[in-house]
């Protein structure tokens, strides 16, 4: 019985990780751009967030709400004039100038906020559970999966069935044609960073009320998002979630073994898989 | 008017400025192996820091800016050379400066399984690989409960005080025993360092250096005439392993404390390299060495301000990235056309010019 409560358990997890990397998905699925920041900004976010409820005295799902307009500016903004730059044939200014906005996010957050860790209070909910058959399952990690699958349908839906939808898959596939078509992709590549950092957001939210955080913790959840995304293959949302979800079992499967195996067991489990199966469970675009 | 039947151009890579820098380099380096006599003891630690952070820099800077792989991962090679030269010197009771030997072998043997995983993901996936590699010796290393496990360990003072070659400094030139200790492994880096530049500069010169660099500027060209991209990706990263983990293992030979969280540091041992290399200048090997003197003297200026440091130090990786790919180095470069390590080839050496063919 145990067992099926931590796979239980570890399926819920998945939701958090595929929420990580829901944002990362899909700005790499449109401008191959690796953001190694995008841990450090779902920290950002969360801070964010407690900086609203603190001031405000919200709750976290309203200063979440509040929170999103403003992030997508943010993210825009940070498009528009930094990262498309960096864009182009040689992946190296992208990386390394992802890699020094990550430091650079990380120590103003220090700078700000001292290394305390802090956490974001939905009161009774934290604790509550709900028995589902022969399992108890809390109801936050139980909201936290269903937004991971709400976020994932939406984003399908965004892609394929908007206008703006098949925007980023034509600048996707070929930039140069669809600007020719009246697309702009510089525009294009802002708005996609923009709604990455709306999932941002959210994935920010269960972050900060599932465990604490601090300014530190960024990098780690940018492994566990990479990870379930190159699980999953490159262009796959499901995919995405699939990938959370294997690192997340893997994790709590190990952790029930030895706590001290958590994290190794997720890493594991993605080398596993990346060694059967190179291009990730259901990879959909060819890089 | 006769068309000269053999001709004596010969291809070169030197130039006359490069060739007076190498006599200027030659007497830099034997000031500064001589720098234990009239340098202070906190100098030294400093040239120490300077001269392994230059190893790590120049190893970064072959794998990212000649062979095309972004590793974020180099911290592997360093903790794991680390833990190496700690086994050897706990467990099988070598000489801290045999062990040193030890975390190289281990690093390079570390890059095997490495290679063969992190070779099958391109562009940033092979980054992200190396960095989950990386966290997996970390994790792994952290349950050797021999060495420490998660909290770490120190170097037995016995080992460290029968070092070889620390009775004769003492004896000869009257050190005590810690400051001889600085010497013998600041000697060491002088020498690493030295070897490490020499080695880059004549591999980047050779033939195989030649392969390097018309891969990373066509893959599929340099395929068509023949160059083995794939086998001389692994040998330079097996080999920048090796340059990584002796590195790793003489850094901490000289802190004497180790723990898997400072030993696996993406942060010291990666972060500050790229920052590093990219100020410096990436692609160049004059790009590590100013690279590593502008973020010594930033360190130096900046400690006092803890996590400002760090924050003045991104925007200026940023800045340069964004603004000047090439780094200082290159825009010094671009202004006056001096180069200290040319590695261009150029035709010279025709004496039928002279007589007016």
């Amino acid at each position: 019985m145990i067992w099926i409560d931590t796979i239980v358990q570890g399926v819920l997890l998945g939701g958090l990780y595929a929420l990580f990397a829901a944002g990362l998905s899909l700005v790499f699925g449109i401008m191959r751009l690796v953001n190694l920041a995008h841990g450090d900004l779902i920290v950002m976010a969360a801070y964010l967030i407690l900086v609203l409820v603190t001031l405000l005295g919200i709750d976290p799902f309203l200063a979440a709400l509040i929170a999103a307009p403003f992030l997508f500016g943010v993210g825009w903004l940070l498009q528009m004039h930094v990262l498309n730059r960096t864009l182009g044939p040689d992946i190296l200014p992208p990386l390394l100038v992802t890699f020094g906005l990550s430091i650079v996010i990380q120590n103003a957050l220090l700078e700000g906020f001292s290394a305390d860790s802090k956490r974001l209070s939905v009161g009774q909910l934290e604790t509550a559970s709900l028995a589902l058959g022969p399992v108890n399952v809390g109801v936050m990690p139980l909201l936290t999966f269903i937004s991971a699958i709400v976020v994932i349908v939406a984003l399908n839906r965004l892609f394929y069935s908007t206008s703006l939808g098949r925007a980023f898959r034509a600048t996707s596939d070929d930039a140069v044609t669809a600007s020719l078509m009246g697309v702009r992709p510089q525009n294009i590549f802002a708005t996609a960073t923009g709604i990455a950092m709306v999932v941002v957001t959210i994935a920010a939210l269960y972050l900060g009320t599932r465990a604490n955080f601090d300014p530190t913790i960024g990098p780690a959840r940018l492994i566990y998002a990479f990870e379930a995304v190159i699980i999953g293959g490159l262009g796959s949302l499901w995919g995405t979630l699939a990938g959370g979800i294997i690192i997340g079992v893997a994790q709590t499967l190990g952790a029930a073994i030895n706590p001290e195996w958590q994290i190794l067991a997720g890493h594991v489990a993605f080398v596993v898989v990346l060694l059967l199966r190179p291009r990730g469970l259901f990879p959909r675009a060819v890089d | 008017m006769t068309m000269p039947a053999q001709t004596n151009w010969t291809v070169e890579t030197r130039t006359r400025t490069s060739t007076i820098f190498l006599g200027l380099a030659a007497v830099l380096v034997v000031v500064l192996a001589l720098a234990p006599f009239y340098a202070s003891r906190s100098l030294i630690q400093d040239l120490f820091f300077i001269l392994t952070m230059l190893v790590l820099a120049q190893g970064w800077n072959l794998l990212a800016g000649y062979a095309g792989l972004v590793s974020v991962g180099q911290q592997a090679f360093v903790g794991i050379g680390a833990y190496a030269m700690f086994g050897g010197v706990i467990l099988l009771d070598l000489d801290p400066l045999v062990s040193i030997a030890l975390g190289g072998i281990a690093a390079a043997l570390l890059a095997i399984p490495t290679a063969f995983f992190t070779f099958r993901l391109q562009g940033a996936y092979f980054a992200i690989g190396t960095w989950v590699v990386a966290e997996i010796v970390r994790l792994t290393v952290a349950q050797w409960k021999a060495l420490g496990g998660g909290t770490g360990t120190s170097l037995p003072r016995s080992a460290t005080r029968e070092m070889f070659g620390l009775e004769f400094l003492k004896d000869t030139f009257g050190f005590k025993t810690s400051a001889a200790t600085d010497v013998i492994t600041f000697w060491l880096a002088l020498v690493l360092a030295v070897v490490t530049v020499g080695v880059v500069y004549r591999l980047l010169r050779s033939r195989q250096g030649l392969g390097l660099a018309a891969v990373r500027d066509n893959q599929n060209a340099a395929r068509s005439v023949g160059v083995d991209a794939q086998r001389i990706k692994t040998i330079v990263y097996l080999s920048t392993a090796f340059i990584t983990g002796l590195a790793g293992a003489l850094i901490y030979v000289q802190k004497a404390r180790i723990s898997p969280d400072a030993a696996f540091s993406v942060l010291d041992w990666t972060a500050y390299v790229i920052f590093i290399v990219v100020i410096g200048g990436i692609g160049t090997i004059e790009g590590p060495i100013i690279g590593v003197l502008v973020f010594f003297a930033l360190q130096n200026s900046l400690s006092g301000y803890g996590s400002w440091y760090l924050l003045v130090l991104g925007l200026l990786g940023i800045v340069i990235m964004l603004f000047a790919p090439r780094g200082l180095w290159g825009l010094f470069t671009d202004r006056t056309g001096i180069e200290l390590f040319p590695i261009r080839r150029r035709l010279s050496g025709d004496p039928n010019e002279k007589s007016g063919g």
